[in-house]
């Protein structure tokens, strides 16, 4: 960071908001051969609204002239759309960076030569276990097996610092040296990120979401281990742990500010955590394109205002933590100007031992009849099925 | 000079840069530095640029700072390896 003559502190900055985002999630499909239990966007099936390739590109034009740099594309699994690799392309042409996130189905030996011949694109590895075990519980029978033979192919091809990315559990908090050591072996980063209650994860959270004992431990192993560890900024929520600036990275929630989500549909939501009408701030087909609701969208200008401090305003931390994670709060049916469920100072237990309603979010592209191990996708052929049975409406 | 592969984008506060090599990214963190940052090509060394920007010697330390900051994360890099 380069410090020069005294102005207002750059979090202050970005708390009323950029002209664009610094950088964007971006899920080209629900689509998913996986079915993971804590999946942020319930992915499972196609959306028949998905954006096509021309509406795809149109968007990369756009974050082109917003001079946004780079997108990380997720889903759903990214690859599995047939133009992926079109659009990745694209994006590098247009001076839009890639890093994509992909549980590793398609990553085989041809796709890791040609990843490893471009200078702009990153990969990301979903893993959430440094043992099948502990990973295929949550993520699936067979999906350890299928990140390890991504990451084989990326190494063998000469693919350099391939990301390694967790989300951390109860179950694997115990396994953050080994996940360092995995990395360390492929040659790659570790990117270690916080459980959200949001999608399928809601259903979940309370079972695997790291106890008050283990975010201590967590927040140790981040402050000894942070330089060469990716978080995404994502454990701003236990900075009051320590001194400020011990943890690395911008401990402030940019959604609306600096990050937003941009979904299959066009839809455009305030972060990747947040797929809920409740943050739902516009579409870019029908609200005349992302630049506008970028700018213009009412819920983005209200995120841009000064928040509320509430029942966190008299609290000696809240300038570390700024009271965490707004989707965290909302999905565990939390006041948002209150305490993150896993605030530091405990003040987010009584919270949830209280009688809580729990928002559904308007979306869930699960798969009926739940997790039966991977799924063979045949993306070509449409689903004979009436579109409105892909959203289950929650009457919530 | 900057890098080939740094993109700058202007902000109110002054600009964001985003190296598309290391994937770094840096704050210009006023728009005099921005002013200086884009005028370097125009000048023989740093001190020159940031005096022809209106910084007064007293002032000049934060920038050198900052400038060095920028070279060590290869934002800047020396004309003559172009």
């Amino acid at each position: 960071m380069t410090a020069v003559a005294p102005v207002p502190r750059l979090i202050e900055q970005f708390e009323h908001g950029l002209d664009a985002p610094i950088c964007l999630t971006w899920e080209l499909t629900y689509a998913c051969n996986l079915s993971c239990v804590h999946c942020l966007s319930s992915s499972g099936k196609r959306d028949p609204r998905e954006l096509s390739t021309r509406e795809c590109k149109d968007i990369i034009d756009e974050l082109e002239r917003m001079q946004v740099f780079y997108v990380n594309i997720g889903g759903g699994e990214p690859t599995v759309r047939s133009d992926f690799w079109e659009l990745v392309d694209y994006a590098t042409e247009h001076h839009v960076g890639v890093k994509f996130s992909t549980n590793g189905v398609r990553i085989d030996e041809a796709v890791a030569a040609k990843l490893a011949a471009s200078d702009y694109v990153d990969v990301q590895i979903s893993l959430d276990g440094a043992t099948a075990e502990i990973n295929d519980a949550v993520r699936g029978p067979g999906s350890f097996a299928m990140a390890i033979r991504a990451l084989e192919n990326l190494k063998n091809a000469g693919f350099k610092d391939a990301k390694i990315s967790v989300v951390v559990t109860r179950q694997n908090v115990d396994q953050l040296d080994d996940f360092k050591a995995l990395a360390d072996n492929y040659g790659a980063t570790l990117r270690i990120t916080r459980l959200r209650p949001s999608g399928r994860g809601a259903d979940v959270w309370d079972d695997l979401h790291p106890t008050a004992e283990q975010q201590v431990q967590l927040y140790n192993w981040l402050v000894a281990h942070g330089e060469g560890v990716l978080t995404g900024d994502s454990f701003f929520h236990l900075s009051g742990l320590g001194e400020p600036g011990a943890l690395a990275g911008l401990n402030l929630c940019g959604a609306g500010r600096v990050v937003c989500l941009i979904d299959p549909v066009g839809d455009v939501y305030a972060c990747p955590f947040a797929i809920h009408e409740r943050f739902l701030a516009g579409n870019i087909l029908s609200d005349n394109g992302f630049q506008n609701v970028w700018q213009n969208a009412p819920l983005f200008l209200e995120l841009r205002e000064p928040q509320s401090a509430g029942a966190c305003g008299s609290c000696g931390h809240y300038d570390s933590c700024r009271g965490g994670c707004m989707a965290a709060k909302f999905f565990t049916g939390l006041p948002l100007d209150g305490p993150d469920p896993e605030c530091v100072q405990g003040f987010g237990e009584p919270a949830l031992a209280q009688d809580r309603d729990k928002p559904k979010s308007h979306l869930d592209h699960s798969r009926s009849g739940g997790r039966k191990g991977p799924v063979p996708l045949k993306l070509l052929a449409m689903p004979a099925k009436a579109p409105q049975k892909f959203c289950n409406e929650s009457p919530v | 000079m900057l890098h080939p592969q740094v993109a700058v984008r202007p902000e109110p506060f002054g600009a964001l840069l985003y190296h598309f090599g290391t994937r770094k990214l840096s704050f210009l963190k006023n728009r005099t530095i921005v002013e200086v940052v884009n005028s370097l090509p125009d000048h023989p060394d740093v001190r020159s640029a940031c005096r022809a920007a209106g910084i007064d010697d007293d002032q000049l330390a934060p920038y050198l700072h900052a400038f060095g900051v920028l070279v060590t994360s290869k934002m800047l890099v020396a004309k003559e390896n172009q």
